[in-house]
């Protein structure tokens, strides 16, 4: 059983990417990838108070949704969303877990609506005005192949566009020293049901036994492995270099992605 | 859309152990909130804990699963032959058909919690014994369930706060009509932590008496915990008529505030009104409504209002949170099961702790049990961050 809908635009964030325009010569293997700091823009649609709340998962899913909504001509308030992320806010965590440790236990208001997993879908309806669902998903190191999978199935069953940002950020030690992640990255996707005037791609998803891909660079195969959202880097090459193939993308431990891709 | 049927279904919280105990809770009325008597909490509330949590003990080989959230999920597999189901659902479909989806808001924190106590004075590291990917990360559940049946199908935590568990249905919905799947393990899981109850207490949101949805002097929360799960399939041909269906299930978001909902209600009337489209139903069809109904004075007006713009004053509803509290990202799941209990009993259960319902608010809450044939119910759900979810199940016989 396979699922097939249409790339229409692309959203990307991380260290040494910034934004998808920019790493198609990196992506496509014709401009060498230099790992650096992922660099992460204020969210301008967020009204002051917010700005100023949110943190880094919120700034990374705004940044990268919005690429990939406006590179499809869309509009971000009618469009279904599809969140996906191994943690969230990674600093407001630890913040939340001093406090309660420490003699003084009463934590802030901001703190704690900050500690949800939905934080970036809050805060994202709320910059795009956007009422249209929202499903917000883990699956720890699977979690990119969990949200590829929902927003297909929304793509499919609901006959709609939808958009999938896929992000995540470092925790502060001592968690990050459990769970490391070195930078921040974030992937969007949006997702047709139908071949429209912006489709980059077809692509086709169904589950596999079959061991994943790795990426042919070193350094961008290093970067895949060390952050969740960054599974999709194989799926982003193929997109890039406009390549016809069949690839396997990380999921779970017993069944991972068999996604065929091909340029439009 | 084609009904899809909850073919076995159990939930545990703090008015009952099983499908039994609970259905019996809310025929007689009984309420779970006590004082909170919860790892040295020292605030003033009223708390919906399961007994004896601590006494569960997963198997060795999930030893680094270990957590009190993942401790309640296998409390509550544990009974009503549920896990039964789940083996003979593997026998019938394969592993790798069955889908899993699991909410939970704050997975195992409270693991991460005790972990920060124990702090090394010197480095700050945490403990050896703590175990992040298993415990607190926000799929620690599913991977633990998933685990521990030896499911092979797709999988995910499902984590949007308060709506997580109901949206679970939606998500385990579309892969089934996909052809993704056969069945899906559905549920939602969330357990007592600090996090929650200090966390509530900041935003001034929790009562310091067992909560009171819709009162007029309704002045906060009370905090439960609860794991509860269903089975999903394909609707059969030949359906005993007291069998449960999904009907129809409508999504929104508030695009609003964080912890706040739409002065309006539009959020929750969307979710209402799309749920009905879904199910191709008029809501003077709906025999009765599981509230959110968390007891917070803007919460309910919210809810309230938007019940009443859509179906009016005549349609009986409550919030069960009076009797098992609030259980955030599984009251979702814990409620549908509620609902099938409703439906399969000719019950329709009281709200408890009200005792007079907010003249402003001009809705049929049902301050004592009644009896009654019941067809079709909806239940809502709405979380932090403006994620709103309708569910509408009936009986087999209604369709």
């Amino acid at each position: 059983m396979t699922l097939s809908a249409y790339i229409e635009g692309v959203g990307l964030l991380g260290p040494g990417l910034s934004g998808w325009a920019a790493s198609l010569p990196i992506l496509a293997g014709t401009q060498r990838y230099q790992p650096g700091r992922t660099v992460l823009p204020l969210p301008a649609l967020l009204p002051a108070a917010e700005r100023r709340r949110c943190g880094a998962i919120v700034k990374l899913s705004l940044a990268t949704g919005l690429e990939a909504i406006d590179a499809a001509r869309l509009d971000a308030a009618k469009l279904p969303s599809v969140f996906t992320s191994s943690g969230g806010d990674g600093e407001n965590c630890h913040a939340i877990c001093e406090m309660l440790a420490s003699g003084d236990r009463q934590i802030s208001p901001t703190r704690f609506h900050n500690s949800v997993h939905n934080i970036a879908a809050g805060y994202w309806a709320i910059a795009t005005a956007s009422m249209a669902t929202a499903s917000v998903l883990c699956a720890y190191d699977g979690s990119f192949g969990a949200g590829l999978l929902e927003a297909m199935a929304q793509a499919v069953v609901d006959r709609t566009h939808v958009v999938l940002m896929a992000c995540d950020t470092p925790y502060p030690d001592p968690i990050d020293s459990v769970r490391h992640i070195p930078d921040a990255f974030g992937v969007a996707l949006v997702l047709a049901p139908q071949r429209g005037d912006h489709a980059l791609a077809r692509i086709s998803i169904g589950l596999t036994g079959t061991q994943s891909d790795r990426n042919d660079d070193e350094a961008l195969e290093a970067l895949r492995r060390s952050v969740p959202a960054a599974r999709a880097l194989p799926l982003l090459c193929c997109i890039a270099q406009r390549r016809q193939a069949n690839l396997v993308l990380d999921y779970l431990e017993h069944t991972n992605l068999a996604v065929d891709i091909a340029p439009c | 859309m084609n009904p899809l049927w909850l073919s076995h279904f159990t939930s545990t919280s703090s008015i009952g152990r099983g499908i039994g105990p609970t259905l019996a809770a809310l025929q007689e009325g009984r309420a779970g909130l006590a004082p909170c008597e919860f790892d040295g909490v020292d605030l003033a509330a009223f708390i919906g804990k399961v007994a004896d949590v601590d006494e569960v003990a997963l198997p060795s080989r999930l030893a680094e699963h270990d957590c009190r959230n993942n401790r309640l999920a296998l409390m509550a597999l544990s009974q009503d032959d549920f896990s039964e189901t789940v083996h003979a659902a593997i026998e019938n479909y394969g592993a790798h058909r069955i889908g899993l989806f699991i909410g939970t808001s704050t997975s195992g924190i409270l693991q991460t919690e005790l972990a920060y106590r124990r702090r090394d004075p010197v480095t700050g590291a945490l403990p050896a014994d703590f175990h992040y990917a298993t415990t607190q990360n926000t799929y620690s559940v599913a991977d633990f369930v998933q685990k521990y049946f030896g499911l092979k199908g797709p999988a995910a935590t499902v984590s949007s706060a308060c709506s997580s568990s109901a949206k679970v249905f939606a998500s385990a919905g579309r892969m089934l009509r996909a052809g993704l799947i056969d069945a899906a393990l559905v549920g939602g899981v969330d357990s007592l932590c600090q996090t929650t109850l200090y966390g509530f207490n900041s935003l001034g949101l929790v009562s310091e008496q067992a909560c009171r949805p819709f009162d007029v002097e309704r002045n906060g929360l009370s905090i439960g915990e609860a794991a509860a799960f269903a089975m999903l399939e394909h609707t059969p041909d030949n359906l005993d008529e007291n069998s449960v269906l999904l009907l129809g299930l409508g999504e929104s978001s508030d695009a609003y505030h964080m912890s706040s909902p739409h002065p309006d209600g539009l959020g929750a009337r969307m979710a209402m009104e799309s749920a009905l489209e879904m199910a191709e139903l008029k809501p003077g069809q709906i025999d009765y409504i599981n509230l959110h109904g968390t007891a917070t004075p803007s919460n309910d007006a919210v809810e309230g209002a938007a019940i009443q713009a859509l179906f009016g004053s005549a349609t009986p509803c409550s919030s069960t949170k009076g009797a098992t509290g609030h259980a955030l990202g599984a009251a979702g799941a814990l409620e549908a099961d509620i609902c099938a209990l409703a439906l399969q009993n000719d019950l329709l259960p009281a709200g408890l702790n009200s005792r007079r319902i907010d003249p402003q608010l001009d809705i049929a809450y049902l301050l004592s049990n009644r009896h009654q044939p019941v067809a079709r119910v909806l239940s809502n759900s709405f979380g932090f961050g403006g994620t709103n979810i309708s569910l509408i199940l009936g009986r087999a016989s209604a369709v």
